[in-house]
């Protein structure tokens, strides 16, 4: 990125040559991108990040259908972006139908069998999800909504560097990612859209990103974003080694407490992912305490801390408001290591000893 | 075409005498060295989720907030009303469907007032807006380029709700008379929003002063990173967000926050705040001995477009009759000086200029026209070597027309 921010200024529209740098910048970076999706460069719209990439799916199939039939079928553990603008749909007037999880998180694809009607234009389940890891079953999703007429958006954005991504494999027609679950810089997303799929763009203005996503090309976290998709095209193969040491933090957290319970899929999980419910205490407390001895972890999604409420993922899952309060997240990376697992155990085990001296069971409510 | 990025010469204009000169600063800025530290100090160091409890999202937090304040205080605005977007034409999208659609909800209106020489970011809302049932009226302006108070006040009628037209316009460089304009339609209950992104930072605006409702602001029309801009919104004002999530910036915004950039933006905005009078000043001096320098080489006819009272210091946009805009603008590519034939978002096409032809130019003389906006990194030899060449190249292309 530095090159862009302090030497290449240009406004990647401008036809002189100080924009005609930011321009192959921006092209450079949809090539890179396009190679992680395994898609054409030209698919690719950049967004100002994941929230913006899902809205404009969700809400630009439905209004380029405008006032047309336009039902939305999408699952209650989606993330806020997309849970919060089908529900804004929802508000306006289009038939929304919510798919529910099994125990794992897993949405079954009978169930979007039966709930999809021909009246359907969007169906957008996400591939994996962002708190406990569980990865969806795409294909088998996308094949029954094309078999219904209806156009498939996945959510990528936990999924992208930790899983290999193919929209071509996947069969879908959108797909949503964003740089700072990469390694890339934060305020910069994509959103791969299908040849002839129709989309209403939502911001208004230049001609940028073929009139799908006006305003001045970041170009700078564009070429981020570019090198971040590089970076984790190459990485994907570290990505055994990441779920290895994700295994190594779950048995850390068994021997100590044999009645913690992992939350998602055991197979079918994203590798560096790690959701777990522990007897007695409750994930906030965790979170605090772990923070101060240097590991950072959450208890939920971060767009929702702060929020007293539990966990919408763990309540689809069938599991209570108390056992929601009770969970914790780990997502690990490339970068972790041994030894950042030992020192998170080594905190876990100096947290549970001051509480054992002190008050045990913290209440939850 | 696309070139391999390892090709790319740090500077191909280099070797040139005289050369590069950037003369495109209404496009977009280089960005301060200070600020680009800045920002890439955050994203090595700052990266945490500002959403997030732990001590990573807490400082983000902190440069969040303060980031926010220093935005603010170039608008003299309370910080809990200025909203971080992804920039200027987001911000523009952000109040006009924001606010005309709370107030269809509300049953309050339907109807939006703005004009003809607007940012595209706000004249393309306007079919859109009419697509979905609202009322548009767009105000004419002035030979000089300036929106009439008493326009504003015909316009507007009991269904209006919101009036739009920027502070200093893109292209020609104009300061609208923005006070005036908001009082009248405040006269009438009608909110105001105004596009500052080519003022903030270099004219004064003053949310307490000027009475404005909403501002559009942008990052890197400031020296700061692009992606990131800001829309003012004064406390009261009901606006529906555009965007659905996790419900950052208080819901009017939704999306994990682009650090690095929001951090760059204050930088930036701080460091305006400090040198707007010196840049106004040795800048403004520039741009006038430059307009001079440029007569001399071209031999006399050369018009400026758009009035030359109350005009933002930085901005030429001049006219040179039997000369092709495009062709003097690449003509003077090879020489390193970079100018524009118009607003970047509209490079590329072969349209003429809507703001030229609204002041009531022909499209031929539209065509021959060339905007040149100066900044921070130009200075009197450039600015010499620059007019020399426009001279060299206009006499060229002129002959070429006679012929």
């Amino acid at each position: 990125m530095r090159p862009f921010l302090a030497e290449v200024h240009g406004n990647a529209s401008s036809i002189h040559s100080a924009g005609r740098r930011a321009h192959e910048g921006v092209e450079t970076a949809r090539r890179r991108v396009a190679r992680l999706l395994h898609c054409r460069p030209r698919r690719i719209v950049f967004t100002g990040g994941g929230s913006e990439a899902d809205n404009l799916a969700l809400k630009g199939v439905v209004f380029a259908r405008w006032p047309g039939p336009g039902r939305v079928i999408t699952g209650e553990i989606e993330h806020p972006a997309v849970l919060q603008a089908a529900r804004f749909l929802e508000r306006i007037g289009v038939p929304v139908t919510w798919l529910g999880v099994d125990e794992h998180g897993l949405i079954q694809p009978s169930e979007l069998e039966e709930a999809i009607t021909g009246d359907t234009a969007l169906v957008s389940l996400m591939l994996a999800n962002n708190e406990v890891g569980t990865i969806q079953p795409v294909k088998e999703l996308a094949r029954i909504a094309h078999e219904a007429g209806a156009l498939f958006h996945t959510d990528a954005v936990q999924a992208a560097g930790k899983i290999p991504l193919d929209v071509e494999a996947l069969g879908v027609d959108l797909l949503t990612i964003s740089a700072h679950k990469f390694h890339g810089p934060q305020g910069v997303g994509a959103l791969y859209v299908r040849e002839r799929v129709e989309l209403a763009p939502l911001v208004h203005g230049g001609k940028q990103e073929r009139g799908l996503r006006a305003g001045t090309e970041n170009v700078a976290g564009i070429a981020g974003m570019g090198a971040a998709a590089q970076r984790a095209l190459r990485g994907l193969d570290s990505m055994a080694e990441v779920a290895g040491l994700r295994d190594r933090l779950e048995r850390g957290i068994r021997d100590r407490l044999p009645d913690a319970r992992t939350n998602g899929h055991p197979d079918r999980r994203l590798p560096n992912t790690l959701n777990v419910t522990l007897p007695g205490i409750r994930g906030e407390s965790l979170v605090v305490a772990l923070d101060q001895r240097g590991v950072a972890l959450s208890s939920g999604s971060a767009c929702k801390s702060g929020s007293p409420d539990p966990t919408h993922v763990l309540l689809a899952m069938g599991r209570s408001a108390e056992e929601a309060h009770r969970a914790v997240r780990f997502s690990l990376s490339a970068d972790s290591s041994e030894r950042d697992v030992d020192a998170a155990l080594a905190a876990l085990d100096a947290v549970l000893d001051e509480m054992a001296n002190t008050v045990r069971f913290l209440p939850c409510k | 075409m696309p070139v391999k990025e390892k090709k790319r010469p740090a500077v191909d204009a280099g070797a040139r005498v005289g050369g590069p000169v950037y003369l495109d600063h209404s496009a977009t800025t280089p960005v301060d060295p200070e600020v680009a530290d800045l920002v890439h100090r955050v994203m090595l160091e700052g990266w945490g989720n500002p959403s997030s409890k732990y001590k990573p999202g807490n400082a983000a937090k902190i440069v969040l907030e303060r980031s926010r304040e220093r935005v603010a205080n170039l608008l003299g605005a309370p910080k809990e009303d200025v909203f971080f977007t992804s920039g200027g034409t987001e911000s523009d999208n952000l109040a006009i469907f924001g606010v005309m659609e709370a107030a269809r909800d509300a049953g309050r209106g339907d109807h939006f007032i703005t004009d003809a020489i607007e940012h595209s970011a706000v004249l393309h809302t306007v079919d859109a807006l009419r697509e979905d049932g609202f009322r548009v009226t767009v105000l004419p302006v002035t030979a000089g380029g300036f929106v009439e108070p008493d326009a504003l006040r015909d316009a507007i009628d009991d269904r209006t709700v919101l009036a739009s037209v920027m502070h200093v316009n893109n292209e020609i460089g104009t300061i609208e008379p923005i006070r005036e304009l908001a009082a009248v339609a405040h006269e009438r209950g009608v909110l105001f929003h105004t596009d500052a992104v080519q003022s903030f930072g270099k004219e004064a605006l003053d949310v307490r002063e000027s009475e404005v409702d909403l501002v559009s602001v942008s990052s890197h029309k400031i020296y700061g990173p692009k992606g990131v801009g800001a829309l003012y919104i004064r406390h009261g004002v009901e606006i529906r967000p555009r965007q659905f999530g996790g419900g950052q910036e208080r819901g009017i915004r939704t999306g994990t926050e682009n650090m690095p950039g929001i951090a760059g933006f204050g930088a930036a905005a701080e460091l305006c705040g400090e040198r707007m009078d010196a840049d106004r000043e040795r800048i403004g001096a520039l741009c006038d001995r430059f307009l001079g320098w440029i007569r001399d080489e071209c031999g006399g006819d050369v018009l400026v477009n758009g009035s030359r009272e109350n005009r933002i210091y930085l901005n030429l946009n001049l006219r040179f009759p039997d000369v092709e805009g495009e062709s003097l603008l690449l003509a003077l590519d090879l020489d390193g000086i970079a100018v524009s034939t118009g607003s970047a978002c509209s490079s590329g096409s072969t349209e003429p200029s809507h703001v030229l032809l609204a002041l009531g130019l022909s499209e031929q003389e539209a065509h021959s026209s060339i905007r040149l906006t100066l900044g921070r990194g130009n200075d009197e030899v450039g600015l010499r070597y620059a007019a020399e060449c426009i001279g060299r190249h206009v006499r060229r292309l002129r002959e070429m027309a006679a012929w």
